[in-house]
């Protein structure tokens, strides 16, 4: 019938309710203020769910089939951001034809290619077929930029989709399967960068990295973390085989690289000198400002977790 | 019965090639898709960077008006071999405009000219060719002379972003970028022509601004 994940959703929907009321209460409160930017955000924030709800709890190819489409948006974006040349027009094609090869290896559960693919073979083959195709001016970076691009967009968040296939394991308050480690991982990042936000517009006054992200401060980073890390703890024994100082650990884990991944897409759009990464998410900004901090906790708290309890 | 059949032939063609690629392939991003008309007679006046620029110019209207919405090409390319005729005229639904035709004393416009008197919605390209990705070339002059048989109906300039960077000049494969587009006011017809002509690619020139990511503000 209904399971943990079930009633996590329900969890989720009401939370959104109360955001959704007290955003329509404010306009009518205040009609002169500007509130079209958190309707839009709480608006895209219904569709995220819907779709990660959709993921989650169909089929589990379902689920990966829906996790390489958004690493296809992600490395879509980023290459749309950043500075390509024309003439790797053919590379950047089977750039992309790798992502749905990677998610193969993530369906088929085949570790072993999948944590070397993008790493090993892409990596060196697409240089290859740079250098076959002869243009050598700008070669360097153009190589380095498709790489990241890559590892970023596709390699890390198939890290989230891999998650899917741990096997499924007893614990005191149900059984524990893939999809409640992805929800699990997921809400953490996200609710990471939320309270990040609140408690530096609360209480942020030192600065922690004003070149590269001006409004991180100091208190909302340790507030942040201090608050996903309660989180961790008291989620963890329903949706993890996590003890709870392993819960605690990874709660610091997720929010301090959360924080990371972050300031990283942020250094990244400042060297290119833009401000959103696209539109694609009204509100939000583009899909990497959504999935920036995910870039650094997919691929952490999967190995974290896969080490210590796989 | 044939026109009905041309009709949905086009609005297949549409739902199952411009809207997979333009949409779901590609990605689009569209500022003032309000001021597009829908209905006909009108002009839409758009830069030319690459074969994907018609695709994504039908996405933007209702599948509904697609029967009425024709762009203007040239005869001497989409006519090349029978089957590519064939498919511009009933599938893409072009108004073939005939490259040269001055010369020989027909008015290349002609077509054209036939199309908004039925009411359609024309789809032009004033700089007449596609040209270098992401640049923009002089506006040909017949954009003004089209304008002036019809000064009443509007000339809606659109400008395209990121087509050129996907599928250039002689590439046939796009590759997946997100394209932004941006509709400007309309404008109509003016008695000189250097005038009209340079405010439109004012126009077009301030609508590529307006496609360009937004800088880091501070």
């Amino acid at each position: 019938m209904f399971n943990t994940l079930h009633y996590a959703f329900a969890g989720i929907v009401a939370v959104l309710v109360i955001a959704s009321i007290v955003t329509a209460t404010l306009i009518r409160l205040h009609p002169e203020k500007n509130y079209v930017e958190l309707k839009l955000r709480i608006q895209t924030w219904w569709w995220l769910v819907a779709v990660f709800f959709i993921a989650l709890t169909l089929d589990r190819t379902v689920a990966v089939t829906i996790i390489a489409i958004v690493s296809f948006m992600a490395f879509k974006e980023f290459l749309s951001i950043a500075p390509t040349r024309r003439a790797d027009n053919k590379v950047l094609l089977w750039a992309y034809f790798s992502i749905p090869v990677q998610y193969l290896w993530v369906g088929t559960a085949w570790y072993g290619m999948f944590i070397i693919f993008i790493p090993v073979f892409v990596f060196l083959l697409l240089p290859m077929r740079m250098v076959m195709i002869g243009e050598t001016q700008g070669y360097l970076r153009a190589a380095g930029t498709l790489q990241w691009g890559l590892m970023t967009t596709v390699f890390s968040i198939s890290h989230m989709a891999y998650l899917l296939n741990m096997p499924a394991r007893q614990s005191a308050h149900g059984t524990i399967t893939g999809e409640m480690l992805v929800f699990y991982l997921l809400v953490l990042t996200q609710i990471n960068d939320i309270a990040q936000y609140l408690w530096g517009k609360m209480l942020g006054k030192h600065k922690i990295i004003p070149k590269v992200s001006p409004n991180k401060t100091a208190e909302g980073l340790v507030g942040g973390m201090l608050t996903t890390t309660l989180l961790a703890w008291l989620l963890a024994p329903w949706f993890t085989p996590m003890n709870p100082l392993h819960a605690v650990l990874a709660g610091l884990l997720i929010s301090l690289f959360g924080f990371i991944g972050d300031v990283v897409i942020s250094a990244v759009k400042r060297d290119i000198g833009i401000k959103d990464s696209g539109s694609l998410l009204p509100g939000h900004g583009g899909i990497l400002d959504r999935l920036d901090s995910l870039t650094y906790t997919s691929p952490l708290f999967f190995h974290y977790i896969y080490y210590l309890y796989y | 019965m044939q026109k009905c059949f041309r009709s949905m032939l086009r609005m297949l063609f549409v739902v199952c090639i411009a809207y997979p690629v333009v949409l779901l392939w590609l990605g689009i991003h569209v500022r003032h898709r309000e001021r597009l008309a829908v209905k006909g007679a009108a002009i839409v006046a758009a830069n030319h960077n690459s074969h994907l620029d018609i695709l994504t110019l039908l996405s933007l209207f209702p599948l509904s008006a697609i029967p009425n919405v024709q762009p203007a090409a040239a005869a001497d390319y989409f006519f090349k071999t029978p089957l590519l005729r064939w498919f511009s005229l009933n599938v893409i639904g072009i108004i073939p405009v005939v490259r040269g035709g001055a010369r020989a004393g027909e008015d290349p416009l002609i077509e054209c000219y036939r199309a908004l008197e039925q009411g359609r919605i024309l789809v032009i390209f004033p700089e007449g060719t596609r040209g270098e990705p992401e640049q923009m070339a002089e506006l040909k002059a017949g954009i003004w002379h089209l304008a002036k048989r019809f000064p009443q109906v509007p000339v809606i300039p659109v400008y395209m972003h990121g087509l050129g960077k996907s599928m250039p000049k002689g590439s046939w494969i796009p590759v997946p970028f997100f394209v932004s587009v941006a509709v400007g006011k309309a404008l109509y017809w003016m008695e000189e022509k250097q005038e009209f002509i340079d405010a439109l690619k004012d126009r077009l020139y301030k609508l590529k601004l307006k496609t360009q990511p937004t800088s880091e503000v501070q």
